[in-house]
């Protein structure tokens, strides 16, 4: 494994497919599933938790030959929490209706656990350039999967896509999809699929070999 | 009145909104720990022991901060007072506790980065709950998760010994089974109010 010097073009698109961080490596479970109930709350989450990946990502590792060893985890923990609250403010001054909606989540990106995960498994070991792309990388995969999940769950549970009806009035609702137990549903369903695909590539690679 | 108001609040944390079955928080222990009985037991035990801990330390900081006008700085601060409690817990459990220690401490650091733990700080402000009523709903909060957890433990040692299709082996079986045990949770809507009226 070449990972050493990994291009900067394969930093990038690792966290998008290869190494999506919620249906690969199973990061950031709670928001993933508490707001995906309609597509435009998933991209708001998506948008917020990738600026402050990127904004952290982009200090932590600025600041990786300065930070003592020992006390690292306070470190990171201080700097993501500041930018959050940037974050934090910026919706609330521009956005109030997704801060409404998206309510504690919002600061509990603090504790999700794809931002700290990222600046211990990459930022913390690699260049500024190399640990922004990651950032932008893994924020594309997380709003991609989020976006997916919130789809298949506003289809089915409330018939639209963005807000958009596209299930006619007259075909019932399966509100269950909207609400928690939807949410573990679309989520497993979402990551067998994932798991099946896979199996299915290796096995086509296997073939033609 | 008051005694059946902080009533309502302990069993609706505990049934109506679970934390990890409704309000989807702190999945992640949910998921990684839920596998033994006794380790689901022991996590939960701390994690109780630090919601509570830590809302009734957090509840007078935000007192604190909303009198200087620095009301913003919430999430640092709390993120930052659960980090320091929970090494201070690991701290004293290790010297005068041991036993304990021995049980709980491995749950310990994983609980910094529970969002169940920062949520039910920010949601007891949030809700403007008074000093009491936070610690009761901090409490009930952390006894919901145990009982999730425990619950869970049970159901998954059900599933692993089932034989779902290939792709759905491993974690994605465990979230259908959480969606059905979530499903069951949904039953208790309306519980509280049918007991206690509406507060």
């Amino acid at each position: 494994m070449a990972q050493n010097k990994p291009s900067l073009g394969t930093v990038l698109t690792n966290g998008i497919i290869k190494e999506n961080p919620v249906l690969r490596l199973v990061l950031g479970t709670c928001p993933t599933l508490a707001v995906t109930t309609a597509v435009s709350n998933a991209i708001g989450m998506g948008v917020a938790a990738t600026v402050v990946l990127i904004c952290s990502n982009i200090v932590i590792s600025a600041l990786r030959k300065v930070i003592p060893d020992k006390v690292h985890l306070p470190c990171y923990i201080t700097i993501i929490a500041t930018f959050v609250t940037v974050v934090q403010m910026v919706v609330k001054a521009y956005a109030p209706a997704l801060d409404t909606a998206l309510g504690v989540y919002l600061p509990l990106i603090v504790v999700n656990c794809i931002i700290l995960g990222r600046a211990e498994m990459f930022a913390c070991k690699h260049g500024v350039v190399a640990s922004a792309l990651d950032g932008v990388g893994m924020g594309i995969g997380f709003t991609l999967a989020l976006m997916l999940m919130a789809s298949v769950r506003e289809l089915i549970g409330n018939g639209s896509w963005m807000g958009i009806t596209i299930i006619p009035e007259s075909v019932d609702r399966l509100t269950i999809m909207t609400s928690a137990p939807g949410g573990f549903f679309t989520f497993g369903c979402l990551m067998a699929l994932v798991v099946w695909f896979e199996a299915k590539r290796e096995k086509k690679g296997a073939g033609a070999q | 009145m008051s005694a059946v108001k902080l009533a309502s609040i302990f069993f609706s944390m505990i049934l109506v909104n679970n934390y990890v079955l409704v309000k989807f928080l702190g999945i992640c222990p949910f998921l990684g720990v839920s596998k033994k009985l006794d380790s689901a037991f022991g996590m939960s035990c701390a994690v109780v022991f630090v919601m509570v801990l830590a809302t009734s330390v957090t509840w007078p900081l935000q007192q604190l901060l909303d009198a200087n006008g620095l009301g913003y700085l919430q999430t640092i601060v709390f993120i930052l007072v659960i980090a320091v409690l929970v090494q201070l817990v690991e701290i004293i459990l290790k010297k005068y506790m041991p036993p304990l220690y021995s049980s709980l401490g491995v749950y310990l650091p994983l609980i910094t980065t529970n969002c169940a733990v920062l949520g039910v700080t920010i949601l007891n402000i949030d809700n403007g709950y008074n000093f009491v009523e936070s610690i009761v709903c901090a409490a009930g909060a952390g006894f919901g998760f145990m009982l999730a957890m425990v619950l869970f433990s049970g159901v998954r040692k059900r599933v692993e010994d089932a034989n779902p299709p290939k792709c759905f082996e491993g974690l994605p079986i465990t979230l259908v089974a959480a969606a059905i045990t979530s499903l069951s949770f949904m039953g208790f809507g309306g519980i509280i109010e049918n007991i206690f009226g509406t507060v």
